[in-house]
């Protein structure tokens, strides 16, 4: 909300700068967004008057005027196509500072030009720079345009938060600013007005607690066509609303001023009486911006004999709205309940003034006193005869008058200080709080009553929050919280998350982190399995589903970077997969599955660029070890088994599913080459993701004891089918051998000369060690001849030779 | 001069000119070997007369020992070069770069979350997380936000449907642990939140929330400002810095305040970071709303407690001194590697 200052002291003047004022009303809760001046700095403007305008001789374009300063004559060339005899304007005389530059005298296509004609934006007033900026007919020629147009003024830009509605007025911030500062509040001197007619408008009430006040009032016989006074535009102008005529201009005014929406329907255009309802579904209604809004069931309607005639509370209708041609209004000034218009602007795409302030809550009791000061005003300036006032009310369905409870100790508890009883008293006065001191089950405190401006006010806590803020937030103590402190579990048979990303990064891994919601396209490609979730309402239909695959984001993550000349890339990322089986057609939170997984991309050479390695492209086995870095951590590497899958991401024959205790875990593998290729993508990628919740157990390490006997170690090449996986024949090993093998390395593979095709030859290291005793040569021999033996009948291995 | 002068001279001169081990060698066995000169005069010693040979024999041997010495010496000179030599031929260019010493690293906003968790868990606050896609219960109700009540203009949301949303704040965790727990507790819920926004220098449509919340029997007003002002003197690692609350309004808790502290970059003399106001607006805070302790089944005559939330990536951004939210997610890599 945007208000002049200068405004504002006319009704509360504290002896503060502009900066401690807005300083102060932040420190309140009112939070200042920000302080312009209204115009530049500028001096030696005058309002001027043009008493002759002739051609220029020498220039089409170019007019030279006679204008009046005051004292003299002035003779100026001016170039603005409004320029005309008769009107009033900004005139900068010679010696004026404007726009930091001081004026001299000019000559213009060889005519001497002595001063200059201005536009809004040359007073930095407006941007608006068609014309010369005309001033009304009755504007005193030679007064300075700082003193006739108030301009010494700041605009100060208010983000009220939407419990504080009681300050969307002028009258309610000056109460607040009164408040803070201990002073008396001079707020506008309103008189009932006599009405010079008889003539009524009947107004029927049907939406109960929706709309229980409707104050009405008959207007005849104004004249629309009258000019609103400067002082009142100058308001209206800096809370950014435009003068339009005097009806609108003075609705406008009497809100930003009492903050009561008003609403002016011409007379002659209203059929039969007013009937306030809610709506119907399905009905119509044609807006005053020309919009035709079709209605739920649940918005208050005002009707005439011919139909809807206005949205309730949010807008006006066209039908009956007051147009160039209309002389006779009637006014209207309602209480819509904030219950019955939340909501209702939005939901219908709209966002009016009137909404705005019904919605958060106005004074149901100050609709009549908005009137009289409308009537008065409007009178004023378009003439006309005033009907009686008619306020038709529901009684029983007005707002109540709450009385709350407020005990001392709660305030206590609450803020951590003890306030003393009087100054507790003192603060509701001045909040303007009627209250009574009481006792609640032996506990001393107030029933308190809030005004009827005070929407907010429900609860004793409302009440605490009102007299914190009085005391002063930063006057309240600062204290450590003191309670008992129990040791936080720290269970070791489990992995962090922390631990685990440290160990990615120890491999040479950044993090990154993608949005969640990514391209449909890209990942119906990469994750067919899953039923992605998609959004109502998505910022671009790129990032309209939630990700079923930390993949989609993290591929395009790697393509930004090959894109800018990073060749080699590892990006990790840990978060939520969001995914929903593909038979489900149930959107609800149980149907999808929200899982949080470790995933990465790499991309390049294995080393980077370095003198000592010669660089080499990252296959299977360095991606393999990277995770199997994080598998060591748990403590039970062998837990985790790879075995060859088939995924729609990932490259056939090149993929691992990982499984631990038989689960999935995740997968790796390269990206599919036909994605690859549709990615415009180069270079091989690797793609992993890991399920965090399978990695956390861990294993607390049971400590074994060292044997103090010789290790001796047995190597043997095995010949194996190529479809022989190692961890088959590791698997073989194991089980043939006895305790005694404490370790088993696979130490080279071979395939080519002196093997035949389709099989492949495996080095591998025994070492047996006994824990009490050395082992005989015999014994070792045995073990191996049972391996050996094994490993022929059940893996097909031939010993080489 | 005798020859045993002679000789004295001339195996001198022959250790004295090797230059190397072989060399050295050669001499002691000329001189000293079986049949070696010095050795050859010992030998003839027997023809002298009796009375000469201790005399002479004596003389013999000083010559051999002395010349033995200067072999010992030149010897361990030769030796010594020998190993300068070598280690002189294989000496490296320590300049050269380590193998494998490349490592990732941690993104700015996970770093300023790690460090806020690690200040809370210090001080007895367990790190809970919740759900992303929420529902509008846990998201808005549960919370005082009642459908179309006008704070939810605030958080422009991301639906799925009339129910299902992407959670605009961590809030909704911070219900789910007051729905299931037996007060007291103290959690710190760190997460993703989601409002419908145009990624630009300050907004994006994902970003960062750490919110805590700390129920007890007796907590205050008090209670909070002290925790927050601790809290952020040690995550700005500035004892002196100056930290204001003003009064504002969440639907969650009642009184609600605004966290500000003193601009860090210009200490509080007003700069571009801080829009020349001095202040630096950090977190919200306030006390626990009733109507959300009683909603989540807690009885808010016997409990009171306390909430504050507040946005890693933006403190990231003072920290780090980043320019522009949108690095933290387009992840490139020149970006990334700054942060160690």
């Amino acid at each position: 909300m945007k208000l002049s200052e200068n405004w504002l002291r006319e009704f509360v003047n504290p002896k503060l700068t502009t900066d401690e004022l807005v300083e102060q009303l932040t420190m309140a809760g009112l939070e200042v967004d920000g302080v312009t001046p209204v115009a530049s700095e500028f001096s030696k403007v005058v309002v001027g008057e043009l008493l002759e305008v002739n051609p220029h001789p020498d220039a089409d374009k170019l007019v030279v005027c006679k204008v009046s300063g005051g004292d003299e004559t002035h003779q100026v060339v001016c170039g603005a196509p409004n320029a005309r005899a008769g009107i009033k304007v900004p005139f900068a005389l010679v010696g004026a500072k404007l726009a930091g530059h001081k004026l001299k005298k000019a000559k213009l296509r060889g005519v001497e030009s002595c001063g200059m004609l201005c536009s809004e934006r040359e007073l930095g007033i407006s941007d608006s720079h068609e014309g010369l900026m005309e001033l009304p007919l009755d504007a005193p020629v030679g007064e300075s345009m700082r003193d006739y147009l108030q301009l010494d003024d700041y605009i100060i830009d208010l983000d009220l938060t939407p419990n504080r509605s009681d300050c969307l007025g002028m009258t309610g911030l000056a109460r607040e600013t009164g408040l803070l500062n201990s002073l008396d509040v001079q707020y506008p001197k309103i008189e009932p007005i006599a009405p010079g007619i008889e003539d009524v408008f009947s107004v029927e009430l049907e939406s109960g607690s929706a709309c229980p006040r409707f104050v009405g009032r008959v207007i005849r016989n104004i004249d629309l066509k009258a000019q609103t006074p400067q002082w009142m535009r100058e308001k209206l102008r800096r809370s950014d609303i435009r003068s339009i005529d005097p009806v609108v201009d003075v609705t406008n005014f009497v809100m930003l001023e009492l903050n009561h929406p008003m609403h002016a329907y011409d007379l002659q255009k209203l059929t039969g009486r007013i009937v306030v309802r809610q709506s119907i579904k399905g009905e119509k209604v044609t807006l005053l911006d020309g919009s035709e809004v079709e209605l739920d069931a649940d918005t208050v309607l005002i009707t005439d004999e011919s139909g809807p005639i206005g949205m309730g509370g949010i807008m006006g209708g066209l039908s009956t709205a007051v147009t160039e041609g209309s002389r006779d209004i009637f006014l209207e000034c309602a209480f819509f309940s904030p219950k019955s218009v939340a909501g209702r602007a939005r939901s219908y795409g709209m966002n009016t003034d009137a909404a705005h302030r019904f919605e958060r809550g106005v004074d149901w009791q100050g609709q009549t006193n908005a009137m009289e000061r409308a009537t008065t005003l409007l009178l004023e300036i378009a003439g006309g005869e005033a009907g009686p006032l008619v306020d038709t009310v529901l009684d029983d369905q007005l707002p109540k008058s709450k009385k709350v409870m407020l005990r001392a100790d709660r305030i206590k508890r609450l803020l951590g200080v003890e306030i003393p009883g009087a100054d507790i008293n003192n603060m509701l006065s001045r909040l303007g709080f009627a209250h009574d001191s009481a006792e609640f089950d032996g506990q001393k405190g107030w029933l308190v009553s809030a005004p009827s401006h005070r929407f907010d006010i429900d609860i004793e806590v409302d009440l605490i929050e009102e007299i914190s803020r009085v005391f002063g937030y930063n006057n309240l103590p600062v204290r450590t919280p003191v309670t008992s402190l129990t040791m936080a579990a720290m269970p070791e048979d489990e992995l962090t998350l922390d631990r685990m990303r440290d160990q990615v990064v120890t491999r040479g891994y950044q993090e990154a982190i993608t949005y969640s919601f990514v391209d449909p396209a890209l990942q119906a490609d990469l994750d067919p399995e899953y039923q992605a979730v998609a959004l109502a309402n998505p910022l671009s239909s790129e990032m309209s589903v939630m990700r079923t695959t930390l993949w989609t984001g993290l591929l395009k993550s790697l393509i930004y970077n090959l894109n800018r000349q990073q060749d080699r890339v590892r990006l990790f990322e840990t978060g939520l997969r969001f995914r929903m089986d593909l038979n489900q057609q149930e959107l609800t939170l149980e149907n999808i599955t929200q899982e949080k997984v470790l995933a990465g991309v790499v991309c390049g050479d294995q080393y980077a660029e370095n003198w000592a390695d010669r660089s080499q492209a990252i296959d299977f086995y360095d991606i393999k070890g990277d995770l199997e870095s994080i598998f060591a951590l748990t403590g039970e590497p062998d837990s985790f088994k790879f075995v060859n899958t088939e995924h729609a991401a990932l490259q056939k024959g090149q993929s691992a599913e990982i499984l631990r205790h038989g689960g999935n875990v995740g997968y790796l593998g390269p990206l599919d080459p036909e994605i690859q290729h549709k990615l415009d993508i180069r270079s091989q990628v690797y793609l992993f993701e890991l399920k965090i919740d399978e990695l956390i157990t861990k294993s607390i390490t049971k400590s074994a004891p060292l044997s103090r006997y010789p290790v001796v170690r047995r190597d043997i090449a095995v010949v194996v089918d190529q479809v022989i996986s190692a961890l088959a024949v590791r698997d073989c090993v194991k089980s043939a051998a006895d305790d005694t093998l404490q370790n088993l390395k696979l130490f080279d593979v071979y395939q080519g000369k002196g093997i035949e095709t389709n099989r492949k030859s495996l080095a591998l290291g025994l070492t047996f060690q006994h824990p009490s005793r050395t082992l005989t040569d015999e014994e070792i021999s045995s073990s191996m001849d049972k391996i050996i033996a094994s490993l022929e009948t059940e893996v097909g291995a031939s010993l080489r030779i | 001069m005798s020859d045993l002068a002679a000789i004295q001279q001339t195996s001198l001169e022959a250790v004295a000119a090797a230059t190397d081990v072989a060399a050295l060698d050669a001499a002691r066995v000329q001189y000293l070997g079986k049949k070696g000169e010095i050795t050859g005069l010992l030998k003839g010693l027997g023809k002298l007369p009796a009375e000469e040979r201790p005399g002479a024999g004596a003389e013999i041997n000083r010559v051999k020992s002395a010349l033995q010495q200067a072999i010992t010496e030149k010897r361990k000179i030769l030796e010594q070069s020998a190993i300068a030599t070598r280690l002189e031929a294989e000496a490296i260019d320590v300049t050269l770069a380590g193998r494998n010493a490349e490592i990732g690293g941690l993104h700015p906003v996970t770093m300023v979350l790690q460090r806020i968790e690690n200040f809370f868990r210090g001080v007895g606050y367990e790190v809970v997380e919740g759900p992303e896609i929420e529902d509008d219960y846990h998201n808005f109700e549960a919370l005082n936000l009642p459908e179309h009540h006008p704070a939810r203009a605030m958080h422009d949301t991301f639906y799925f449907n009339p129910q299902l949303l992407l959670r605009t704040h961590t809030s909704p965790v911070q219900v789910r642990v007051m729905e299931t727990r037996e007060p007291p507790f103290r959690i710190i819920c760190p997460g993703k939140v989601y409002r419908v926004d145009q990624p630009d220098p300050s907004h994006l449509p994902m970003f960062h929330q750490i919110e805590g919340l700390l129920i007890d029997h007796e907590s205050s007003f008090a209670e909070l400002k002290g925790t927050i002002v601790e809290f952020l003197r040690a995550f700005f690692e500035r004892e002196d810095l100056k930290v204001r609350f003003r009064p504002s309004y969440f639907p969650f808790t009642e009184p609600s305040a605004e966290v500000d502290v003193q601009c860090v970059h210009c200490d509080g003399k007003g700069c571009r970071v801080c829009g020349n106001t001095g202040w630096l607006e950090v977190m919200g805070s306030g006390m626990v709303h009733p109507n959300v302790l009683e909603t989540s089944g807690i009885d808010s005559e016997k409990f009171s407690g306390f909430a504050f939330g507040m946005g890693p990536d933006r403190l990231a951004l003072l920290r780090y001194g980043v320019d522009d939210l949108r690095h933290y997610l387009d992840n490139d890599l020149r970006f990334l590697r700054q942060f160690k």
